[in-house]
């Protein structure tokens, strides 16, 4: 009988089952960590050895670009100082934590993984980092992701690419691969990510972690390599849901470096205390995402842990939102045309990739985007100046703004019904490396389901519920803007019910 | 006959102590270069645009003056080319929704009154400041100046000769500096001229334009709109066509001179702006800057014009807005011939090139004017000694009672002491005193004596008036 389970749990399509004894990752729950330090049970020191010690063991899935070495010890013998001095430490004190590459951050590079970077030392930090710092947490790391982010896979990259933990042989996601799989691996309790279309939450649906899209302008972009700035979120990506909240506590709030920040919850997102109730929950499930191309083991884990919620008290039913299915078209032309403009300042003369064998300034910018540019990057480059051109504009970017909207109440309509919409966060578990290089549209399509959060603003977080086939699928739930507390505190009655 | 047709847009250049969209100074007429740049100004990767409020006060005060108000919903567009003066690969400019969307100004041409109208106004950041030293094989790029708050106001084709150009860059100016939109430091370029012009013979339809860019001065203006017509006419006249493009004008040749033209034309690929959210303006907000206006050139104008001073001296004060104000200052608080003589003395006291104006004059307080002028009513100054004593009130703070007798200037109206110094001369100029009984005219020799015999000090109204008691005349 024990035996049978045992295979029935590496069978191909098997739709239940934890990834728990699986995980690699074996940091204790954030909170504890910070208790342990407080208490002089272990020191800053220790976790950020501990720490690099994993990054080096775990070198061969390329999921980190550099290590920060120096600056990490540094700040870690500072809060350990602290802790002798009995002084005050923050609430992330001695955590290390890796951050995806396209956070500048002191004390290394920050290459966006794009060769146009791949020698740029920042001069300031993104804000995120700075709050985190500030709160005690260490950047050790800095993850690998498709160069700028462009990508689903991390196979983008313009280093290497990354392996997913589960299988070597398979992508860890995208665009924050290096970050989930860092997690995944356990380099570090938490990690930080970009979601731009999706690219928190499809790496931690493939590597089995937590990967939190908060609402829109909930944690500052400055500082962050911007690729479509009216989507990117910041987010964590973490082992567990209270971990995740946790972070976006510290990161979150208004920023005077970025004018589309907002107030954070007054009540915060840490679930230390939280009263949440499933039962009297009213969820959608939404039925656009289990309509096309969706895979049957995904699917059967998604319906797993929708019943297990529903047993738990949640009221669950199907809702539609027809626009949906529009979302990822809307997506490749907001996200180009805002590409295309935001890489326009690397162009060479000030910092980043720069050659001496021009004639002239026209021949300079043509040499330093020619070879500073991957080909994914050109390749949105080109699509987004040409939605923007004269004659162009109406006919894409005005129109996709147009079913935006659409989109935007659409949300809104199902949010006067439902408190939350779940779905699952990808169509597929963790593909193939190689598999879809060749194809950019059905790389595209691995954003079907993620995109329309970042579309309408809204947060959205993907959480590991079961696996298929060996590998982690990924639960999505999304909530009306601003609700990422109510989201975290759903996401958590999931954790616990999977 | 060809008859004109011009319209002109204004880069005005916003006195805001910060950038429009970094906290980084402003004024960079004195920085060495690259010093008044972040993070932002530069463009470095993940460098985002925070909007300084106080160029939206700026811009709500520019709407009230032209006789607007502001739009109450604008946003922000990228205007993207590739420069190396532009950081970011784009501008940050107003393109579908500017915030100031009409307004007016009026002009006087020859005495003839005309209503200029504004069709736009939008917020923009201005560029770096390419330089091409002699003979390098590089360019040297600044970037102090990325990044300042602009005004671009568009006025529509109202204006049809050179005359009509200038007379509306200047009222502009004045209007914008009397605002406290500007600084209006014409020679550091606070304000700069794009002309279009288009000539035609038939009334109701508009030729060709051209545009003449980058102009700085009113005189400029004026020349350059006096040329364009005369060689778009003289082209028309043979035969020829004139071409859309954009001239430069050069100064020292007089002459507008081809650049680009509109086949050239690139497609700036224009873009709502994500990083910065569009401004939302309340009437509330807009009503209190309303009440905080300063006074603007026609109130002024008019009330100059009530106290009999001369249109043209009111164009001469106007042009130097420092001594405006103690002037308007001095009527509030005495009365209109005192001000009158404030407005005397400061508008003579020293010339200064009216596009120089506002940079080196001193600070003038109203109240010495005052005291100065009530000197004068009671005959303690002739009214060539309150002018001496004006031009060292402005380098000092003595008041001015102290600076007339320092200068001797105080005249002595105590009539005993007059008439004893009278007394003497008559008795001292026998001869004299006969020239004065034979021809009353003669008497300018008598009150010269006892001005000289009491060191100038005396009143010479007053000696007058005593020679001809003391000889019965």
């Amino acid at each position: 009988m024990q035996n049978h389970q045992i295979l029935l749990l590496f069978l191909p399509g098997r739709t239940s089952g934890s990834l728990a004894g699986r995980i690699m990752n074996n940091w204790p729950a954030i909170s504890e960590i910070v208790a342990n330090v407080q208490a002089g049970k272990t020191t800053a020191t220790e976790l950020v050895k501990k720490s690099l010690k994993k990054i080096t063991k775990q070198s061969d899935f390329n999921a980190i670009i550099s290590v920060v070495k120096t600056r990490a010890l540094q700040r870690a013998t500072e809060i350990d100082e602290q802790v002798k001095h009995g002084q005050a430490i923050g609430r992330l004190a001695g955590v290390p934590f890796v951050a995806k590459d396209n956070f500048l951050t002191l004390g290394g590079n920050t290459t966006a993984a794009s060769n146009m970077l791949k020698n740029f030392e920042a001069p300031y930090q993104a804000t995120a980092i700075n709050r985190l710092e500030a709160a005690g947490a260490i950047c050790v790391a800095k993850a690998n992701l498709d160069a700028w982010a462009h990508g689903s896979s991390t196979e983008n990259s313009d280093f290497f690419v990354t392996k997913n933990p589960y299988d070597k042989t398979r992508v860890p996601g995208g665009s924050s691969g290096g970050s989930a799989a860092a997690v995944a691996l356990g380099m570090a309790p938490f990690a930080l990510g970009t979601d731009t279309g999706g690219s928190v939450r499809l790496p931690a649906s493939f590597c089995g972690v937590v990967g939190l899209k908060p609402t829109y302008g909930l944690v500052s972009r400055s500082g962050v390599v911007a690729m479509a700035s009216s989507v990117d979120v910041i987010g964590p990506l973490t082992k567990t849901v209270a971990d995740a909240a946790l972070v976006l506590e510290v990161m979150s709030g208004k920023d005077e470096l970025d004018g589309t920040t907002i107030g954070r919850n007054p009540e915060g997102y840490s679930l230390r205390g939280s009263r949440f109730e499933v039962r009297g929950s009213r969820i959608g499930v939404i039925r656009e995402y289990l309509d096309v191309g969706l895979d049957s083991g995904v699917r059967q884990v998604i319906d797993g842990a929708t019943d297990k919620i529903k047993v738990a008290g949640a009221e669950v039913s199907e809702v539609s939102l027809p626009s949906l299915p529009l979302a990822l078209a809307v997506y490749y032309v907001i996200c180009p045309a805002e590409v295309s403009s935001n890489l326009a300042r690397y162009d060479g003369q000030r910092y980043g990739h720069f050659t001496n064998e021009a004639k002239d300034l026209e021949e300079s910018y043509e040499l330093a985007r020619e070879q500073g540019f991957g080909s994914e990057a050109k390749r949105r480059i080109m699509i987004g100046a040409h939605v923007l051109s004269s004659g162009y504009y109406d006919a894409y970017y005005k129109k996709a703004q147009t079913v935006r909207t659409k989109i935007i109440q659409e949300f809104e309509q199902a949010f006067s019904k439902y408190d939350f919409l779940i779905g699952p966060t990808a169509p597929t578990t963790a593909f193939k490396i190689g598999e879809k290089t060749k194809d950019p549209l059905s790389m595209y399509l691995s954003d079907i389901m993620t995109v329309a959060a970042n579309i309408a603003g809204i947060p959205a977080i993907s959480i590991p519920v079961g696996v298929s086939g060996n590998l982690p699928v990924g639960l999505q739930i999304l909530a009306p803007q601003k609700a990422d507390r109510q989201l975290l505190e759903i996401a958590r009655a999931f954790e616990a019910t999977s | 006959m060809y008859v004109p047709t011009i319209g002109v847009e204004t880069h005005v250049q916003l006195k805001t102590k910060t950038k429009l969209f970094a906290a980084v100074g402003n004024d960079a007429r004195e920085a060495p270069p690259n010093t008044l740049i972040s993070h932002i100004c530069v463009g470095l990767p993940g460098a985002l645009p925070v909007l300084n409020q106080a160029a939206i006060e700026l811009c709500t005060k520019a709407a009230i003056a032209l006789g607007t108000q502001p739009q109450k919903l604008s946003h922000f567009e990228r205007k993207h080319y590739f420069y190396p003066d532009l950081p970011k690969g784009y501008q940050i400019t107003q393109y579908e929704s500017p915030i100031i969307a009409g307004g007016h100004l009026h002009i006087e041409v020859g005495g003839e009154k005309k209503c200029i109208r504004i069709e736009r106004a939008n917020l923009e950041e201005d560029a770096g400041k390419n330089t091409h030293p002699a003979g390098a094989d590089y360019s040297l790029v600044d970037l102090n100046r990325a990044g300042t708050p602009l005004l671009e106001i568009v006025s529509q084709p109202d204006i049809h000769s050179a005359a009509e150009a200038k007379a509306y860059a200047r009222e502009l100016w004045l209007i914008m500096k009397y605002a406290g939109v500007t600084d209006g430091d014409l020679y550091h370029g606070h304000l700069r001229f794009d002309i279009n012009i288009s000539v035609s013979q038939d009334p109701d339809k508009l030729g060709i334009r051209s545009e003449i860019k980058n102009l700085n001065s009113f005189r400029s203006v004026e020349a350059a709109v006096d040329y364009e017509i005369k060689r778009q006419a003289e082209l028309l006249k043979k035969g020829g066509r004139v071409i859309q493009e954009t001239r430069g004008w050069d100064e020292i040749k007089q002459k507008s001179l081809a650049q680009r033209s509109k086949e050239e034309a690139q497609d700036y690929r224009y873009m709502p702006e994500p990083d910065v959210p569009p401004i939302e303006l309340d009437g509330q907000y807009i009503r209190e800057i309303e009440d905080s206006m300063p006074q603007l050139p026609q109130m002024i104008r008019h009330k100059l014009s009530k106290i009999d001073i001369q249109p043209k001296v009111i164009e001469d004060i106007l042009d130097r807005p420092s001594i405006v104000e103690p002037i308007l200052d001095v009527l509030d608080k005495a009365n209109a011939n005192d001000a009158r003589r404030a407005a005397f003395w400061l508008i003579h006291a020293q010339p200064i090139e009216p596009e120089m104006a506002g940079m080196i004059e001193p600070e003038i307080d109203s109240e010495r004017l005052i005291l100065l002028s009530k000197m004068v009513d009671r005959g303690e100054l002739s009214s060539s000694g309150a002018k001496k004593v004006f031009e060292q009130l402005l380098s000092s703070t003595d008041k001015p009672k102290v600076i007339a007798a320092r200068l001797k200037l105080l005249q002595v109206s105590d009539e005993r002491r007059i008439e004893r110094i009278v007394a003497e001369v008559i008795a001292e100029n026998p001869q004299a005193v006969e020239d004065v009984r034979r021809d009353e005219k003669a008497i300018g020799f008598l009150v010269g004596q006892v001005m000289a015999k009491s060191q100038g000090q005396a009143n010479p109204g007053l000696a007058q008036k005593l020679i001809k008691k003391l000889l019965n005349l």
